[in-house]
């Protein structure tokens, strides 16, 4: 198994290259950041505001004095571990339910489709403003949040997916042969889409990244002394005038992960050990 | 111009990179030469080289292959020194080419007239009018059918044939000194390929024009073509005057595919003469899609009043062309399709008409085997994964007892046991159609539903699978309802034959009834449009002319539905009573029964 993911990797293309690096320093970051930290995440340890790099402070101090490198690598971990899950959530869910959806006929599709365009209408930022203020901002909420909005794009595309699949020969030969729908929609049918599938976590990913930021923008995500990337580019908004690195350094961090996560699906999506859409 | 030969390619070599960025020729050594007004004919199997050959006199090597050395001339053109605008200027006006697919040759959303008069218009030849002038009167050349507004439909309007011919107006359009025809009757019936053919000859080989004719079909070829090269893997295997090469080839290789061509008797096994009930019987079975309305018909029926059997280990060919409802029996029987009325009977016992109610045995004893092996197998399992699946679901076996199975059915199926593990991405084409037929195997059925299994292939592998199945079942005594176009094919493997046109059954008896006539008109027009590997058989044949004139038809619902197309069709009695359903006397034991007003003394060609 690791054998054949280190072999994999070196048959990416270079900009996958490039994205699996992106992408396994996020991951790292998120996990061991917090211990390499090294000042507390609310600790105000500088005396200047919107300080320049410096050795006690490598990558500055923020808007109160705090040490950015310390809340962007804590940060880090909230924006990583919330939208990942959130968009796996959100996939899995969608994709399930299209699967269904496709191997049910009309009499499931139907009302599923219907529900699904229901919540397509909300607008995810004024639905997560209601739920937000009746519950209070906490991270199981924010998860679910992202999730919900997330659910139906996905749903689309498995579903348009899914249903082009059942068409398919070997897809009838399956019915002919007397398979069940479980089996058509996990042995035939999901395999074939997961490319186009995981190309779409890519992008709900990005959104996830993009809501969450945007919530916290508003003082309605991750709430302080915590902050997710999101929270720090906001809470370091005045310094956008200068040039802080204290709003430039989570801003590029989100710019980094989101980019490299689409360039490694990108590229698993292209050279697919064999089976991507090559003809 | 002074030289002697208007087309002549020398030394020609087409390399394309590996993997690993490594240049490797895909074709070489190719050296031929054409008079004016000659037609050159490049046969060979699928990845012989051919269209790659053809493409490069247009000066254009596919993504990836690049052409390596030579020399291509036409005229007083040297393609192979021109650069792009030079190229652009000769293409579709000095050179023209004629794909395999019209269908998807044809931009959808512009009418036919734009696009057949676009090659004169882009290279300023003609003013707009003038064009259309001449378009109309290619079509008419062409024998289209309205010449004068055909121009203002657009292309899902017409019909497979049809489009094919309008492409040819589109490249003609422009008077090429050389038309390239890339196998551009493959994809259609061989009712319509004769038509077309006609056409072509008409009109490429009269206006004077150097052709090139790419194909597999010897038989096509032999009516075209003045010279024949033979290829195989990139190579030329033998050349010279079409008529030395079909009457009397020199290379093993040429006598292969001549053979291939001309399928084998495969003789029925000895029926075991067991009382039994037929294995499938399908009794009025009336099937289509759509909403089952009032009379009972669905909306659009695809399938009116089928009755046949199928005997243990019998073979049942089913033939006509496309949208005739053959592969749609198929479906009914495997019950992908719930039939509207009627029965399926399996050893005596009816069959629930949908998936639904089947029992697993059930299932199990009728398999289903589609043409294409591309889309027939899950891209994303490995061989073994497909093969062990039934194994699994139908009899229980897993692990070891699995695996060895499955070494069983590669053997079976002449397939190398290194293939196990291989994705269905990295076989070949008949390799693919191997599988797909052992998967159907490994499930020990009763009953193979074979739709098109070779048409997708080339004939040379086409044979190779045929004598496949004609030994698993003298083996193994399974029945097979082989569903086919081509009924050379049917006759020479299945026991039993069933005609069928747009979804009635017009003529249904034992194969020793097809050898000879009398036929249902129908299926002398089908036996008739079979090309022979002679030059002269595209103007003695007397199939495709047109029928003689009647009066309007009546308005009974069971009228002969082949009327319109009957060239034995008699005014005041085919266009106002139903046919009656009657044997056609032969010898004992080999009369057919036809759909038709005439009988025996009237259907015998004079």
């Amino acid at each position: 198994m690791m054998a054949r993911s280190i072999k994999g990797a070196k048959a990416l293309p270079l900009s996958g290259k490039v994205g699996l690096a992106l992408v396994l320093f996020w991951l790292v970051a998120a996990l061991v950041g917090p211990m390499l930290a090294p000042y507390p995440v609310g600790a105000f340890v500088a005396y200047d505001v919107f300080d320049g790099s410096s050795s006690a402070h490598w990558l500055g101090s923020d808007y109160l004095g705090r040490d950015v490198l310390s809340r962007l690598l804590w940060g880090a971990r909230y924006t990583v571990a919330l939208a990942a899950a959130a968009a796996f959530l959100a996939s899995a869910t969608g994709t399930a339910l299209a699967l269904t959806a496709a191997v049910g006929g009309a009499k499931v599709d139907e009302p599923l489709s219907r529900f699904m365009d229901m919540l397509i209408s909300i607008p995810s930022k004024i639905f997560s403003l209601v739920l937000v203020a009746a519950f209070g901002s906490s991270l199981p909420l924010l998860l679910l949040i992202a999730a919900i909005t997330y659910v139906p794009g996905n749903y689309r595309i498995a579903r348009a997916l899914a249903v082009n699949l059942t068409q398919m020969d070997y897809v009838q030969v399956a019915r002919a042969r007397g398979e069940g729908r479980l089996h058509i929609a996990i042995a035939e049918i999901l395999p074939n889409m997961i490319h186009p599938l995981l190309a779409d976590f890519g992008l709900r990913f990005v959104f996830i990244v993009l809501l969450l930021s945007g919530l916290s923008f508003l003082g309605l995500g991750v709430q302080p002394p915590d902050a997710d990337l999101g929270s720090l580019v906001r809470e370091n908004i005045s310094g956008l005038g200068e040039g802080a690195l204290a709003i430039l350094a989570p801003a590029i961090a989100i710019a980094t992960l989101t980019v490299g996560v689409n360039l490694l699906i990108d590229a698993i999506g292209v050279s697919g050990t064999g089976r991507g859409k090559r003809k | 111009m002074t030289q002697a030969f208007h087309v002549e390619v020398k030394d020609l070599r087409v390399t394309a990179r590996n993997a690993r960025g490594e240049a490797f020729p895909i074709v070489s050594d190719i050296d031929f030469a054409l008079k004016r007004g000659e037609v050159l004919a490049l046969i060979g199997e699928s990845g012989s080289g051919k269209t790659t050959i053809a493409l490069t006199l247009l000066g254009h090597a596919r993504p990836g292959a690049t052409i390596a050395g030579g020399s291509i001339r036409v005229g007083d053109a040297d393609i192979t020194q021109l650069d792009a605008k030079a190229l652009a200027q000769l293409r579709g006006n000095r050179i023209a080419y004629i794909a395999q697919s019209a269908a998807s040759a044809f931009n959808p959303s512009r009418t036919i007239m734009d696009q057949v008069v676009e090659p004169a218009l882009i290279h300023d030849l003609m003013l707009r009018d003038k064009a259309e002038a001449k378009a109309v009167e290619l079509f008419r050349a062409l024998a289209l059918p309205f010449p004068d507004t055909i121009g203002s439909r657009y292309p899902h309007q017409l019909s497979g044939g049809q489009l094919q011919r309008l492409m040819a107006a589109m490249a003609l359009i422009t008077d090429p000194e050389l038309v390239i025809l890339d196998e551009p009757t493959t994809a259609l019936d061989v009712t319509t390929q004769i038509e077309v053919l006609r056409a072509f000859k008409a009109v490429v080989l009269e206006r004077g024009a150097t052709a090139i004719y790419v194909s597999h079909d010897l038989a096509v070829v032999a009516q075209m073509a003045d010279q024949i090269v033979v290829l195989q893997q990139g190579r030329i295997r033998e050349a010279g005057a079409a008529d030395q090469v079909l009457h009397r080839p020199a290379g093993d290789y040429t006598k292969t595919l001549m053979a291939a061509a001309r399928p084998a008797i495969r003789p029925a096994p000895m029926r075991i003469d067991v009382p039994a009930a037929p294995l499938l019987e399908i009794r009025g079975v009336t099937a289509g899609y759509g909403r089952i309305g009032k009379d009972g018909l669905p909306r659009v029926p695809v399938l009116r009043d089928i009755n046949l059997t199928i005997e243990r280990g019998g073979t049942l060919g089913v033939i006509g062309e496309s949208g005739s409802g053959k592969s749609t029996i198929a479906r009914v029987i495997a019950g992908l399709l719930p039939p509207a009325t009627g029965q399926v009977l399996l050893d005596g016992e009816p069959l629930p008409p949908g998936l639904k109610g089947r029992s697993r045995e059930q299932f199990r004893r009728v398999q289903l085997v589609f043409q294409n092996a591309d889309t027939a197998l899950n891209p994303a399992h490995s061989v073994g994964q497909i093969l062990e699946r039934p194994l699994a679901f139908y009899a229980g076996l897993k692990g070891n007892a699995a695996h060895m199975r499955v070494l069983e059915l590669m053997d079976l199926i002449r397939l190398p046991v290194s293939l196990i593990d291989r994705n269905i991405g990295g076989l070949s084409g008949g390799q693919k159609q191997r599988v797909n037929l052992a998967r159907a195997l490994a499930a020990d059925p009763q009953l193979i539903l074979c739709d098109e299994v070779t048409s997708a292939l080339d004939t040379v592998v086409g044979a190779a699978i045929l004598d496949l199945m004609a030994d698993l079942r003298r083996e193994l005594g399974i029945a097979t309802m082989f569903i086919s176009h081509d009924i050379s094919t049917v006759r020479a493997i299945c026991d039993d034959i069933l005609v069928l046109y747009s979804g009635t059954m017009v003529e249904m008896g034992p194969r020793a009834a097809f050898q000879s006539a009398p036929f249902h008109p129908y299926t002398d027009l089908l036996i008739g449009s079979v090309p022979e590997m002679r030059a002269g058989w595209l103007e003695e044949s007397h199939a495709g002319r047109k029928p003689p004139l009647i009066g309007a038809s009546g308005e009974h619902p069971d009228l002969c539905r082949f009327l319109p197309r009957c060239a034995a069709r008699v005014d005041g009695l085919c266009n106002v009573t139903p046919p009656p359903r009657h044997p056609l006397g032969k010898a004992d034991g080999m009369s057919s029964h036809i759909l038709c007003h005439h009988g025996d003394e009237s259907l015998i060609p004079s």
